[in-house]
């Protein structure tokens, strides 16, 4: 039943392009701790409140959290390498 | 909200009209938000279900014991506002050239695979194999059912329950059924597996197994929902 709360990178899409301003979920990422290169909407994601936690696919790594408030939003991106956006065309 | 459909017993698709929406793409969803009179705010994720250039429709089931779900398959009615972020979503998305389509799904995870069947070229080759637990919880069955023939081939599995004189699959979706029903990895068809986390993960596992390169699948996975 746990894995019922595991969701993929499409989840944060709408979160993710209204922080950075673009689509996001094709992004390509790189995790810091195992080097993968992935796309953003193959990452595992978990959305339990009161943040957002975004892992890894292939180590489990955490890559990035999110916390939203009414006000203002955290983010810790501290588990990427890199991560290349496309350029709105 | 402009208008309700009926679905299934579970299952009502919303008609909507978005001051200022761009058009969205085969396989998008946008994200709905309710705000509740004290100020507090859900917002969940929803596919959209219609063909680029038709008038906008999510599909949504009910989960029991869900927060959101329930308000907008039970309660909601013509002329309610809500706000909608979107369209979002650049991976689960298709773009038309002509290669044959294999979609799988799991109950409501069918929702952005019908957005792909009908915005489809009357050339372009597509099988779904779409699993639910009983005839009744089939979502767009009619629609399916007139749809179906040479080029669209729609495989139905029902997991729980099958009416008498069934003819299709009867089980949870696995590698055999996979093997039956999918195209040799060899053509290259574009793959889009949607529907509850669990379903997804066994539906991807099952073509990797079939020979399938790993990112030549699109998956999307919805949570609890969708199975
Ligand atoms: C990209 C995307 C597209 C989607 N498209 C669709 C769609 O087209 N149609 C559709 O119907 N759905 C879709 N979904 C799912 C949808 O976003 C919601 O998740 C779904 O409607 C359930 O929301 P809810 O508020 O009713 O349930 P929630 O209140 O979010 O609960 C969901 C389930 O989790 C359980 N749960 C809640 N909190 C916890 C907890 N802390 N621990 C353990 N279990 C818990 C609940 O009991 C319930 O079974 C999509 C999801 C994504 C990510
Ligand atoms: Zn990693």
């Amino acid at each position: 039943m746990a894995d019922d709360r595991r969701l993929d990178g499409n989840a944060i899409g709408g979160m993710m392009l209204e922080l950075f301003g673009v689509e996001m979920t094709t992004a390509t990422e790189v995790c810091r701790t195992c080097g993968t290169a992935d796309v953003v909407a193959r990452l595992e994601v978990y959305m339990d409140a009161p943040g957002t936690v975004v892992r890894c696919a292939h180590c489990k790594a955490v890559l990035m959290r999110i916390v939203r408030g009414p006000d203002r939003t955290w983010l810790d991106l501290s588990g990427f390498r890199s991560i290349e956006l496309r350029s709105p065309d | 909200m402009t208008g309700a459909v009926d679905e299934t017993p579970r299952v009502r698709t919303l008609l909507l009209e978005a001051d200022g929406w761009p058009g969205h793409r085969a396989g998008q969803h946008l994200d709905v938000r309710l705000t509740a009179e004290d100020g507090y705010q859900a917002e969940r994720s929803y596919s959209i279900a219609s063909a680029p250039g038709e008038p906008l429709a999510i599909t949504i089931e009910r989960l029991e014991d869900g927060e959101v779900s329930p308000y907008l398959v039970d309660e909601a009615r013509d002329g309610d506002t809500f706000e909608v972020r979107g369209p979002i979503g650049g991976y689960f998305v298709w773009e038309d050239d002509g290669r044959p389509v294999f979609l799988v799904g799991g109950g409501s995870g069918v929702v952005p695979l019908m957005s792909m069947i009908r915005s489809s070229s009357e050339s372009t080759p597509i099988r779904l194999l779409y699993s639910s637990r009983t005839l009744e919880d089939v979502i767009y069955r009619q629609e399916l059912d007139a749809r179906a023939g040479d080029r669209v081939e729609v495989f139905h599995t029902l997991t729980r329950e099958q009416p008498p004189g069934w003819a299709g699959y009867a089980r949870r979706i696995d590698a055999e059924m996979l093997r039956e029903v999918a195209w040799p990895s060899a053509e290259q068809p574009h793959v889009f597996v949607c529907g509850s986390t669990r379903f997804v993960d066994v539906a991807a596992d099952g073509l990797v197994a079939l020979g399938y390169e790993p990112l030549s699948i699109r998956t999307e996975r919805f949570g609890a929902t969708g199975g």
